[in-house]
């Protein structure tokens, strides 16, 4: 008998399904109906198609400012905010650590007087904003709050998402800034403040895709991820003044779709049904709208590889069409040269047409779940739920999420996915063409490596000079004073006050020094 | 005595997939690793080459900043007298920049994709005879 066949996540396949191998009728009603199993609505994209969301941001507010206004006269109606690594660690861009940092990966904000250029004549009650921020979330959301505010719109019109999901930063993304449960608490007050006063914004989007690029296999980047979602969750149920209606519809989530196809479809499908469980019977939801598992996804990442780089081309499309089959609502497709380079215009267009060509020519659009009923989808879904499920209960026995990040848990589980498949690839066990089958030796186009702009960060620091110079000092003291002394206890939601402290144009690094003198910093554990 | 290697990601960049990669292959060919995790600062990872009086210190960048910041953790080993001690460096790094890190201090360099196997035997070689094959 040959070997047992097992899709990537390890996940035993037979050599066919049948009719014995659907579930029951109950897990597989119709599109639109709770579980969501087939989709969270009845019409699929016939209602609306999903949205192509590339990620981009770089080098100064200025210049960032001037290529958003040019992507929103192209008909964009949503912008993708790339941070620098400074903002997103909380170090103002004059720290003498940072400077080979600023603007690199995306655009330095040190003050509110950065968000008003960056947002300089965008109407910020038209188009929606997705920042890709979690350590600094709170602070930046009460910039752009507070940028709303000088552009004379109402905080309950602004529209968009911040990430603000710190528990997958300690595990592998990185830009963690205080230890856990603090950061539990801040996020717990972004999403209050989200509820009751910008009712129209997304307070956290849950990212499994970053355990993904690190190694995590795709049944435990949906487990970890939902046990965050839950973690999250707990605590603003926990503190007893909000009930899960009021606050749900608000929490997103985002994952990486690579190159098991049919297991990526089932990924999806199975997230949803299990999402929708947990915030029925474990929170009592009532409305079905809180049940609803919104993602967006990344096709690229990890799955792409340097050697025969166009093959990445190849790769791409069929990720990004399990995820249109698995039913996502948002999708950004990465450039072939990402695996060595920052990916170029002529690379990012030919992205961007992969998903257009999949929407307009393909009809994969055109009916809602159209692989629902398939013997061999619909038992993957069973079997990739399971496996979520009992991933997640051996996460609660070791007394969840916060203790699993604590304890070096996550990491090591993660390291210990990423090594066996290096060995695997190392040996050929699995398939990648151009790297261990068919290869070819030949090496990757040249490209030229990305040169930081002087000037830009010169521009920056005289900026933030020019702030510190110029701003009262009393309300800094006084802002700041405020928020030490309610970080101080639990009792009051922190939001408000850094309102206040971007109004008085407090730094991104003083607020966060400010915390950090009252929680201190996390310490991450070596595991590998 | 075993090899001992230092391991460590200077600047801000969170991605450590490849370090952690290494580091195993590296203890299970039977280095002794000191691994440092990941934001790092130069002056410290060279403090603790020193303490810990390792063979060879590894840099992983993924930030785009590898040139600065290899020169950088050169420069604080210079300054902590451990000069001698050869520094490779691994991740995104494009092909124009293999010199540049060069010059900056680094012996050798691993882009993303090199096989763990290839890395490991060079590391072997660079100790044993001073010279690594990777460049």
């Amino acid at each position: 008998m040959d070997a047992e066949i097992r899709s990537e996540s390890g996940l035993p396949l037979a050599e066919s399904y049948g009719p014995a191998d659907l579930p029951p009728p109950e897990d597989l009603p119709a599109p639109g109906q709770f579980p969501f199993t087939r989709g969270n609505f009845p019409t699929g994209y016939r209602g609306r198609l999903w949205t192509f969301r590339q990620y981009s941001g770089f080098g100064t507010a200025e210049e960032s400012n001037q290529r958003y206004k040019y992507l929103l006269e192209q008909g964009g109606t949503g912008l993708s905010v790339a941070l620098d690594l400074p903002t997103q660690c909380g170090f103002d861009s004059d720290h003498p650590d940072v400077e080979e940092e600023v603007g690199r990966v995306g655009v330095a904000i040190d003050t509110l007087a950065d968000f008003e250029i960056l947002f300089d004549e965008i109407p910020l009650d038209q188009i929606s904003t997705s920042m890709t921020i979690n350590g600094t979330a709170a602070i930046l959301l009460a910039f752009y709050v507070a940028a709303g505010e000088k552009q004379g719109v109402d905080r309950a019109k602004l529209r968009g998402t911040i990430q603000n999901d710190i528990l997958k930063e300690y595990v592998s993304r990185g830009t963690w800034i205080w230890p856990p449960r603090p950061s539990l608490r801040l996020i717990a007050d972004t999403i209050e403040f989200c509820a009751t006063d910008v009712p129209r914004f997304n307070a956290i989007s849950v990212a499994g895709a970053h355990f993904r690029d690190a190694g995590a296999n795709a049944a435990q980047e949906m487990a970890f991820t939902l046990m965050d979602g839950v973690t999250y969750c707990d605590e603003v149920v926990s503190r007893g003044r909000m009930t899960i209606d009021e606050f749900a519809p608000q929490v997103s989530f985002f994952f990486y779709t690579h190159g098991d196809f049919f297991e990526e479809i089932a990924k999806y499908r199975a997230g949803r049904r299990r999402w929708a469980r947990i915030v029925k019977e474990r929170y009592g939801a009532k409305n079905d709208k809180s049940c609803m598992f919104r993602v967006g996804c990344v096709a690229g990442g990890a799955s792409l590889y340097a050697p025969q780089a166009h093959n990445n081309i190849v790769r791409v499309a069929y990720e990004a069409m399990a995820s249109v089959l698995g039913g996502v609502q948002s999708m950004f497709t990465a450039a072939w040269d990402e695996p060595f380079a920052l990916p170029t215009e002529e690379s990012t267009t030919l992205a961007l047409r992969t998903q257009q060509v999949l929407a307009y020519e393909t009809g994969v659009a055109r009916v809602a779940d159209p692989l629902g009923g398939s013997y061999y989808v619909e038992a993957l879904t069973d079997a990739m739920e399971a496996k979520v499920i009992e991933i997640m209960t051996d996460l609660e026995n070791r007394g969840g999420m916060v203790e699993a990040v604590e304890q070096g848990y996550l990491h090591s589980l993660i390291a210990d996915e990423a090594f066996r498949v290096q060995q695997a690839l190392d040996s050929g066990d699995r398939a990648v063409v151009g790297l261990n089958k068919f290869a070819t030796g030949e090496p990757p186009p040249e490209v030229e490596g990305f040169e930081l702009d002087e000037g830009g960060r010169r521009r920056q620091l005289e900026r933030l000079a020019e702030v510190k110079r110029t701003r009262s000092a009393a309300d800094v003291t006084a802002t700041l004073g405020a928020l030490e002394k309610a970080a101080a206890t639990d009792d009051e939601n922190l939001m408000p006050l850094l309102v206040d402290c971007a109004k008085a144009y407090c730094t991104v690094g003083e607020m966060v020094d400010v915390l950090k003198s009252q929680w201190g910093e996390f310490q991450q554990p070596v595991v590998f | 005595m075993p090899t001992r290697v230092l391991v460590a990601k200077p600047g801000l960049d969170g991605h450590d997939r490849g370090a952690k990669l290494v580091a195993r292959a590296l203890r299970d060919a039977g280095f002794e690793v000191i691994y440092l995790g990941i934001r790092q600062r130069p002056d410290a990872i060279a403090a603790i080459a020193v303490q810990e009086d390792v063979d060879v210190v590894g840099l992983s960048i993924l930030s785009g900043a590898h040139v600065a910041l290899t020169r950088k953790t050169h420069d604080a080993l210079v300054e902590a007298g451990a000069g001698d001690i050869p520094m490779v460096v691994g991740g995104t790094i494009p092909q124009a920049d293999v010199p540049k890190l060069q010059a900056a201090g680094a012996v050798a360099v691993y882009p993303t994709g090199t096989p763990l196997a290839d890395l490991v035997e060079d590391l072997k070689r660079l100790v044993s005879t001073g010279q690594a094959d990777a460049l």
